[in-house]
């Protein structure tokens, strides 16, 4: 299968993918707030940080779709500026994490013994913490930018991917291509990353793309509890915590955010499930 | 069997020592750490004593870590806030936290395997396929904003409180009102932490339920008549349920980190809030106390649970 080509493969994967309605449906989305995201200066009505007091608390009409805030600034454009941020949050923080990640279970699952018990006790110990609680900790001890968020949810997340890549590089490490490589004394560097390594990026992808989810999510609930990105930079999640205070008499300002994260998330991992599946010799031709 | 049970043993007690270095490197060396405070001339005396009293600034660094890990474990470590030892301050609420999360853990295991083994049963029909998108649903939905929304709709609806223990005002109740008060405030909040659970288990069973029923077992158990029920919750749930086992252990720290969010939208008394109390108030040793305790209950749950695994799957322990 995978001597065909890397061409043919991804038509392959594309070809068990579309069938997938749901996921179809969730790339369709996600094309969307990229768009949304380029365009945001384009697309957005007023300026996202201009206050006009009178206007205040104004709900859904014409002239302002989602209503304004507590400032009188329009929710529609400032949420167009926030598709940035979490996009951005995503996107960086599952970078920094699929390449740790990436290094760790490639080092661990080609180099096996004392290296892999080392490394795999490292991850034995980061599995343990409370995720979004060692988060929140270093999040309020570095202060919260959303610099330091994207790095701190990379740092604290690469574990699923360096257990994926070991288990990877344990079998393949032993195949024929990577023995023959080694007889012909290619240095370790390259067989780990030109010769194994794409051989084992496909369940990457599938973790990369749910990561992508939980990280929008956990930078929502960060600025839920005061340290996500901050004001008056606009967030999803800063313009629906900002909002809650006026929950009852404004409920735009806590509604439309919310969808928003949860159309996003739930996107992702549609995508990231229909990729899996598409990925799984045993499941395609099943739906 | 002892083997294996040596060799868990050994690997808990390495994981072990990792989290304590790890938990002490976050608090004393990360940058923007509490030691860094004692040369900001802002901070008061106060404090910074209390700081070298808790963290014996004054000693060579890895006597440092040591010190620090004894009075993590006898209880010696004191809040900066109030100057309470951290571990009397835990115990006081620990039992709260306990009782929200047993109950979201009942409701997520009575929900999600009948749910999971009901989308089995009919594979790709349009229930499965609502059953799937409604699983993505809830593994995507903010779980802060969906509390908002029901706080907001049962006091619209109802008018009645739901924040904290239990309602404030109780005089003039009968012992059954009080009784049905407390449980009102418990299901609500512990039925939304339980919503990501019951959507990430019922397709963890349904998938697991797939692989098993396709097994020569079942088709000899289905054509020597017996009954369809029986098949499917005493031949073929028993064998998919055993890799659940192994997910007990990883329950807590999702629990956790569930509990500070649910618990301050709440305003529900657990370690929780405390946590997110003590990130707030920069009280260090209390939010390192209970990430550190956190991380060793985890561990202990996925030891209990690898070695409930191997108990009941033979083919674990001779790997």
């Amino acid at each position: 299968m995978k001597g065909s080509g890397t061409i043919s493969q991804f038509k392959l994967i594309w070809k068990y993918f579309k069938r997938n309605r749901l996921a179809l449906g969730g790339l369709t989305i996600i094309i969307a707030i990229f768009f949304v995201a380029g365009t945001a200066p384009l697309l957005a009505p007023y300026d996202p940080g201009k206050t006009e007091v009178s206007l205040k608390l104004k709900p859904p009409s014409l002239k302002h779709f989602l209503g304004t805030d507590q400032l009188g600034r329009d929710v529609f454009s400032r949420m167009l500026y926030g598709s940035r941020i979490s996009l951005s949050v995503g996107f960086v923080a599952v970078g920094i994490s699929i390449f740790i990640g990436i290094l760790v279970g490639a080092i661990a699952g080609y180099y096996g013994r004392w290296v892999d018990s080392l490394l795999m006790r490292l991850v034995d110990v980061m599995f343990c913490f409370p995720t979004f609680f060692l988060i929140l900790t270093v999040v309020a001890l570095l202060g919260p930018s959303i610099f330091n968020i994207m790095v701190v949810i990379g740092l604290t997340s690469w574990m699923g991917t360096a257990r994926f890549v070991r288990a990877e590089f344990l079998s393949l490490r032993e195949r024929d291509f990577v023995q023959a490589a080694r007889a012909l004394g290619v240095n370790d560097r390259r067989i780990i990353f030109r010769h194994i390594l794409p051989n084992a990026l496909a369940p990457v992808f599938v973790t990369a793309t749910l990561d992508v989810a939980t990280a929008i999510l956990v930078e929502a609930g960060l600025s839920f509890l005061g340290f996500g990105v901050q004001p008056p930079a606009p967030s999803w999640g800063n313009i629906l915590t900002e909002g809650r205070t006026y929950i009852f008499d404004a409920w735009w300002l806590t509604v439309f955010p919310g969808l928003a994260i949860l159309l996003t998330v739930l996107s992702f991992n549609l995508v990231g499930e229909g990729l899996r599946d598409s990925l799984d010799p045993r499941l395609r031709g099943r739906r | 069997m002892t083997r294996f049970l040596f060799k868990r043993l050994l690997q808990l007690f390495i994981t072990l020592i990792g989290i304590s270095i790890l938990s002490w490197i976050i608090i004393t060396q990360a940058p923007g750490s509490p030691i860094a405070l004692t040369m900001d001339p802002k901070v008061s005396p106060k404090i910074i004593e209390q700081m070298e009293k808790n963290y014996d600034l004054d000693k060579p660094i890895y006597q440092q870590y040591f010190l620090w890990l004894k009075k993590l474990f006898t209880g010696k470590l004191y809040s900066f806030k109030d100057g309470r030892p951290v571990l009397e301050k835990i115990g006081e609420r620990i039992w709260n936290t306990l009782l929200l999360n047993l109950v979201a853990t009942l409701i997520i295991f009575s929900l999600a395997i009948p749910l999971g083994v009901f989308s089995a049963r009919r594979p790709y029909s349009f229930l499965d396929n609502l059953g799937t998108f409604g699983a993505y649903l809830g593994l995507s939905i903010p779980g802060f904003w969906l509390a908002y929304l029901v706080i907001l709709a049962t006091v619209k609806l109802f008018g009645y409180p739901v924040l904290g223990l239990r309602s404030f005002v109780i005089e003039g109740l009968s012992p059954p009102e009080i009784v049905l008060d407390r449980i009102w405030h418990l299901m609500l909040p512990a039925s939304i932490m339980a919503i990501h659970g019951i959507a990430g288990l019922s397709r963890y069973t349904r998938s697991s339920m797939l692989e098993v029923i396709r097994q020569d077992y079942i088709r000899t158990a289905k054509s020597k008549g017996l009954p369809e029920e029986v098949v499917y919750y005493k031949h073929a749930l028993r064998n998919a349920l055993l890799p659940i086992i192994t997910l007990f252990g990883f329950l807590i720290p999702g629990l956790i980190g569930g509990s500070i969010i649910m618990e301050s939208v709440f305003a529900w008394p657990g370690i929780g809030r405390l946590a997110y109390q003590a990130v707030l108030a920069r009280d260090y040793p209390v939010v390192m106390t209970i990430l550190t305790i956190s991380a060793v209950l985890t561990l202990i749950g996925n030891f209990i649970a690898d070695l409930l695994y191997g108990v009941a799957d033979p083919r674990i322990r001779y790997q």
